[in-house]
C-alpha cells in the first residue's frame, strides 16, 4: 500500500516536469547575464544574478504603459461582462417573454463562431468607425461577443438552479423585477460571478490575434503583443529582456492563482461546462 | 396594479435585460458573418482598393490552391494530435488525482497552473527551450542524446506545437474530468468490488460510461479550441518550416492580413466556420445516441 503511494507520487512528479520547468526556467534565465543563457551544459542557477534585463524591458519599450493597458482593458472588459451576463443570464433563466428560447439560441451562436472568422469584417467596421489603433475593438468585442456569451450561458445555468421561492417571497414584499435581480439574486450569485470574472479576465489578458490586427503603436500595445517585440535591430530575439518581461507578465497571475486556486478550479468545474 | 400591467412590465424588463447581450452578438458576431459571406463573393485586395463581385470564384479557387491540401493536412494533424493527447493525459491526471493522499492539492495546482500563464509568454519560453542550443537539447546532451533542431524540421515542429499546446491547456480537461469522476456514485464501486470485478473492468464498465458525457463534451471543446489556436503557432513556428505547421486559422490570417486578399481570406474563414459548425452539430447528435446517461 505504502509503496504504491510512493510510486504514484513519483509518477506525478515526473509528469509535472513539463508543467513546471518552463516557468522556473523563465524566471531563472531572466536574471542571468546574456552569455550564460545558452551555456552548455545548461544550469538553472547563475553565480552572477543581474536585474539588468528587467530595466532593459522598460527602456526598450514603453513596457509600464503596455502593462497598464493590459490591466485596465482586462478590468473594464470583466466589469462590463459581469453586468451584461448577469442581466442577460437572469432574464433568460427567469423571465417569461415571447421568443425567449429563439433569442437564446441566437445569442449562443456567439460561442460557435471563431473570432478568426469575424475579424476581417470587424476590422473593416472599426476602420470605418475610425477605431483602428485604439483600444475600443479590444474592449467592445471581448466584452460583448464570445467570452461574454459564455458568461451569459454560465449565469443562466446558475439562475435556473436557484430556488424560485426566494423571489416569490420578495415579490410579495413588493419588490419589482429589477429590485429582485439586484437585491436577492445577485448577492446569491457570487460563485457564478467569480467564475465569470476569472474566465473573462484570463480571456482578455491572453488576447493576441485582436491586438496584433488592430493596434500598431507600441504605446497602445497589450502585454502578449509587446512580449513578441523584444527584437534587436537585426531581428534577433533579445532573450533575457524578453524573458524578464514574460516573468513580469506571468508571475502576478500565478500568484493570484495559487492564492485563489480553489475558486479557479471549482469555478471552472461548476461553470456549467459539464 | 392589475395582473396584466405587472405581466407586461415583466416582459419589457426581460427584453431590456437581454438587450445588451443580444445587441453585442448581432453587431459583433452575426453582422460580421454576413459581411464575410458577402466578401467571399467579391475579389477585394485592400492594397489596390478595388472590390468587384465575382460570384463563386473564390470558392472555385479553393480547389486550385496548391497550398490548401497541405494546410488542411496540418490542421487535421494538429487538431487530432492535440485532442488525443489532451483527452488521454487529462483523463490520466484526473484518475491519478482522484484519491486522497498528501500533496494532491499541490499536484492539482501544478498541472492547472499553465492555464493561467499567458499563451504568448508560455509559447515564448518553449520557443527558447526548443532552440537548437536551448534547454531541451542541453538536457538531452547531458544524457548523451543529440537532440534535433526541433522547430526547423516539419515533423518535430508539429510535435512541438502539439506538445506545448497540450501541456498549457490540459489542466482544464483534468478539472472537468475530476468533477465528473467525483460525480460517480460510490455505491457503484462498492457493488462492483463485492462482485469481485477487477479494477480494469470497473474503469471500463462503470467509470468510463458514466463520465462519457464529459468526455464527449471535452473532445468537442478541445477540437474546436485546437481549430482556433492562433497565438501558439504564430509565436512558436509562424506556420513553418515551409507549411508544416500552417493550420487553417493561421492561413486565414496570412491571406487576409499579410497578403490583404480579403475575398479569399473570408472564403477560408467560412470554411473554418463550417468545420466548427459540423463538429458542434455532431456533438448534439452524438449526445442523444451515444452517451450513456443524461441528467
Amino acid at each position: 500500500m505504502r509503496s504504491r503511494r510512493v510510486l504514484l507520487v513519483l509518477a506525478l512528479a515526473v509528469l509535472a516536469i513539463p508543467f513546471v520547468v518552463p516557468t522556473v526556467w523563465m524566471v531563472a534565465a531572466s536574471v542571468k547575464p546574456l552569455p550564460e543563457i545558452f551555456a552548455a551544459p545548461p544550469s538553472l542557477w547563475t553565480k552572477h544574478p543581474t536585474l539588468a534585463a528587467y530595466g532593459e524591458a522598460f527602456s526598450f519599450q514603453p513596457f509600464a504603459r503596455q502593462y497598464l493597458n493590459s490591466v485596465y482593458i482586462a478590468v473594464l472588459v470583466t466589469l462590463i461582462t459581469l453586468a451584461v451576463s448577469a442581466l442577460g443570464g437572469y432574464a433568460f433563466a427567469r423571465i417569461k417573454f415571447p421568443g425567449a428560447n429563439a433569442l437564446f439560441l441566437v445569442v449562443l451562436t456567439g460561442l460557435l463562431v471563431p473570432s478568426e472568422v469575424t475579424i476581417v469584417p470587424l476590422f473593416q467596421m472599426f476602420k470605418r468607425a475610425g477605431m483602428i489603433n485604439t483600444h475600443w475593438p479590444l474592449i467592445l468585442v471581448t466584452a460583448l461577443a464570445a467570452p461574454c456569451v459564455l458568461a451569459t450561458f454560465i449565469m443562466r445555468q446558475f439562475f435556473i438552479a436557484l430556488p424560485v421561492e426566494l423571489e416569490e417571497a420578495a415579490r410579495l414584499d413588493g419588490l419589482g423585477r429589477p429590485g429582485i435581480w439586484f437585491r436577492i439574486c445577485l448577492p446569491l450569485a457570487k460563485p457564478a460571478l467569480s467564475a465569470v470574472a476569472i474566465l473573462t479576465f484570463l480571456a482578455s489578458w491572453n488576447l493576441y490575434l485582436e491586438p496584433t490586427v488592430y493596434i500598431t503603436s507600441p504605446e497602445l500595445f497589450t502585454l502578449p503583443q509587446a512580449l513578441t517585440r523584444f527584437t534587436d535591430a537585426y531581428g534577433g530575439q533579445m532573450w533575457n529582456t524578453q524573458l524578464a518581461a514574460a516573468t513580469m507578465t506571468v508571475l502576478p497571475m500565478l500568484v493570484v492563482f495559487v492564492l485563489l486556486q480553489r475558486q479557479f478550479v471549482e469555478g471552472l468545474a461548476h461553470s456549467g461546462l459539464k | 396594479m392589475s395582473y396584466w400591467t405587472i405581466r407586461r412590465r415583466d416582459v419589457l424588463t426581460g427584453y431590456l435585460f437581454i438587450l445588451p447581450q443580444l445587441a453585442g452578438v448581432a453587431v459583433f458576431v452575426l453582422l460580421p458573418v454576413g459581411m464575410a459571406i458577402w466578401y467571399s463573393l467579391n475579389d477585394w485586395n485592400v492594397f489596390t482598393g478595388k472590390q468587384t463581385f465575382v460570384g463563386a470564384e473564390n470558392y472555385a479557387a479553393l480547389a486550385d490552391d496548391p497550398q490548401l491540401p497541405k494546410v488542411l493536412g496540418a490542421t487535421a494533424l494538429f487538431s487530432g494530435g492535440v485532442v488525443v493527447l489532451n483527452i488521454a493525459l487529462g483523463l490520466l491526471l484526473a484518475v491519478l488525482l482522484n484519491r486522497k493522499f498528501r500533496g494532491v492539492t499541490f499536484f492539482r495546482t501544478v498541472f492547472f497552473s499553465p492555464v493561467v500563464v499567458s499563451v504568448v509568454a508560455w509559447t515564448l519560453v518553449w520557443g527558447f527551450l526548443l532552440q537548437d542550443n536551448g534547454g531541451i537539447n542541453g538536457l538531452l546532451g547531458g544524457i548523451g542524446i543529440d537532440g534535433p533542431n526541433w522547430l526547423q524540421h516539419g515533423d518535430t515542429a508539429m510535435i512541438s506545437v502539439v506538445f506545448t499546446q497540450v501541456v498549457r491547456s490540459v489542466g482544464v480537461n483534468m478539472v472537468l474530468f475530476l468533477a465528473a469522476l467525483q460525480g460517480v456514485p460510490g455505491e457503484l464501486y462498492e457493488a462492483a468490488r463485492i462482485d469481485g470485478a477487477s479494477s480494469r473492468s470497473v474503469f471500463g464498465r462503470i467509470t468510463l460510461p458514466l463520465i462519457s458525457p464529459t468526455i464527449l463534451l471535452t473532445v468537442i471543446v478541445t477540437v474546436v479550441g485546437a481549430l482556433q489556436s492562433f497565438a501558439q503557432i504564430a509565436v512558436l513556428t509562424a506556420g513553418g518550416p515551409e507549411l508544416s505547421t500552417t493550420v487553417l486559422v493561421y492561413y486565414v490570417f496570412q491571406q487576409a492580413f499579410k497578403f490583404n486578399d480579403i475575398g479569399y481570406g473570408s472564403t477560408l474563414a467560412l470554411m473554418l466556420l463550417s468545420f466548427v459548425m459540423v463538429l458542434t452539430l455532431l456533438q448534439w447528435q452524438l449526445r442523444r445516441k451515444w452517451v450513456f446517461y443524461e441528467e
